[in-house]
């Protein structure tokens, strides 16, 4: 009943991989989405690359994957409704043993002249959304008795980033619910953690919450922004074999921005 | 189906998830007294049972199933062909 140790001399598992192996990554279209696809992808794995809106995004992710070794779909779905993740979860072949929650949006601006509407649909984007997408892949796993949970959260999260409080709001919930389902689930060999980027070349971050973001990349310890392979590295490593004894944490990829939170 | 061959599959199941001997499953029993079957191993017998029987056991149906034979009544009521 307990999860599989990983054996000291090798680092695998004692009990070997099922093969062909799944992983579904929400917003594969985006930017940090296709490097995620990209460090997950090797052969002998299927990856479902999700999208919404953007298909060329995600058609790119599948082609990276491909061009890795792996095999790889595009499936859309708008994570707002209430049963696309059920849906999208059931589109994975033999079911996801990997899920990376990246989908998310920003609808920025300061709290006091922010609507009730930007507030809510940033947090139904971001973590309504990665609450579902988990659910529904745990049922999965919970069976198989393995499987990697990881919520890509948010220095926002861990700091607070001003112009950014329902985007902050959303993703410091995501090591919440993080937290909670590790406890839920950790007896079973499924781990859940997060991953908390900094301040990103090409990032979300970058197209609002302008004046915040400048203070913000002045205290970069790092002293230069990130990569997005920097940051998929990050989520490879958590959805590895290795990292079988870690969970419930926040794994800040952010040059030190946010060490110590 | 009957009460008997539901009763086999839900035993066959909780002794896979659990470990437990099939010949403890017996209808009266409580999940969670007498086959010490916590919450979350009650959610992977719901998926195993919906798995096998082909029903669907929604949340609030399933905090409802204290005894076997909560669950066989609810499996044959979801409508598990006879």
């Amino acid at each position: 009943m307990t999860g599989r140790p990983v054996d000291d001399e090798t680092g695998t598992t004692r009990a070997p991989q099922q093969a062909p192996r799944t992983a579904l990554v929400t917003g594969a279209s985006g930017f940090l989405g296709q490097a995620i696809v990209a460090a997950l992808a090797e052969p002998g794995m299927h990856v479902v690359c999700h999208y919404n809106s953007d298909r060329a995004g995600a058609d790119k992710a599948v082609a990276v994957a491909e061009e890795r070794g792996a095999t790889a779909s595009a499936v859309q779905a708008d994570l707002r409704e209430k049963d696309a993740a059920i849906t999208l979860v059931k589109s994975c072949p033999t079911g996801p043993d990997i899920v990376v929650a990246n989908a998310g949006i920003t609808r920025d601006g300061i709290s006091l002249m922010m609507s009730d509407e930007a507030f809510e649909e940033v947090i139904d984007a971001n973590l309504t959304a990665a609450f579902r997408t988990a659910r529904a892949a745990l049922r999965v796993m919970l069976r198989r008795r393995s499987g990697r949970v990881i919520f890509i959260g948010s220095v926002a999260g861990l700091l607070g980033n001003p112009g950014q409080a329902n985007y902050s709001a959303a993703k410091a919930g995501l090591g919440g619910l993080a937290r909670a389902l590790a406890r839920e689930v950790a007896s079973r060999g499924i781990t859940v953690n997060v991953v908390a980027p900094g301040v990103l070349e090409g990032g979300l971050a970058g197209e609002g919450a302008a004046e915040g973001l400048k203070e913000l990349e002045k205290s970069i310890p790092a002293g230069r922004r990130g990569t997005a392979a920097e940051v998929a590295h990050a989520v490879a490593f958590l959805a590895g074999a290795q990292a079988s004894y870690i969970t419930g944490s926040t794994l800040a990829v952010d040059g030190g921005l946010a060490m110590g939170c | 189906m009957s009460d008997e061959d539901i009763l086999t599959g839900l035993a066959e199941i909780i002794n896979e998830i659990t470990g437990r001997p099939t010949a403890s499953v017996v209808a009266s029993a409580s999940f969670t007294d007498d086959l010490d079957i916590d919450s979350l191993s009650m959610v992977e017998v719901a998926v195993a049972a919906e798995e096998r029987f082909g029903v669907k056991i929604p949340d609030e149906a399933l905090a409802k199933l204290k005894t076997v034979q909560d669950a066989i009544d609810f499996i044959k009521s979801a409508g598990v062909p006879a």
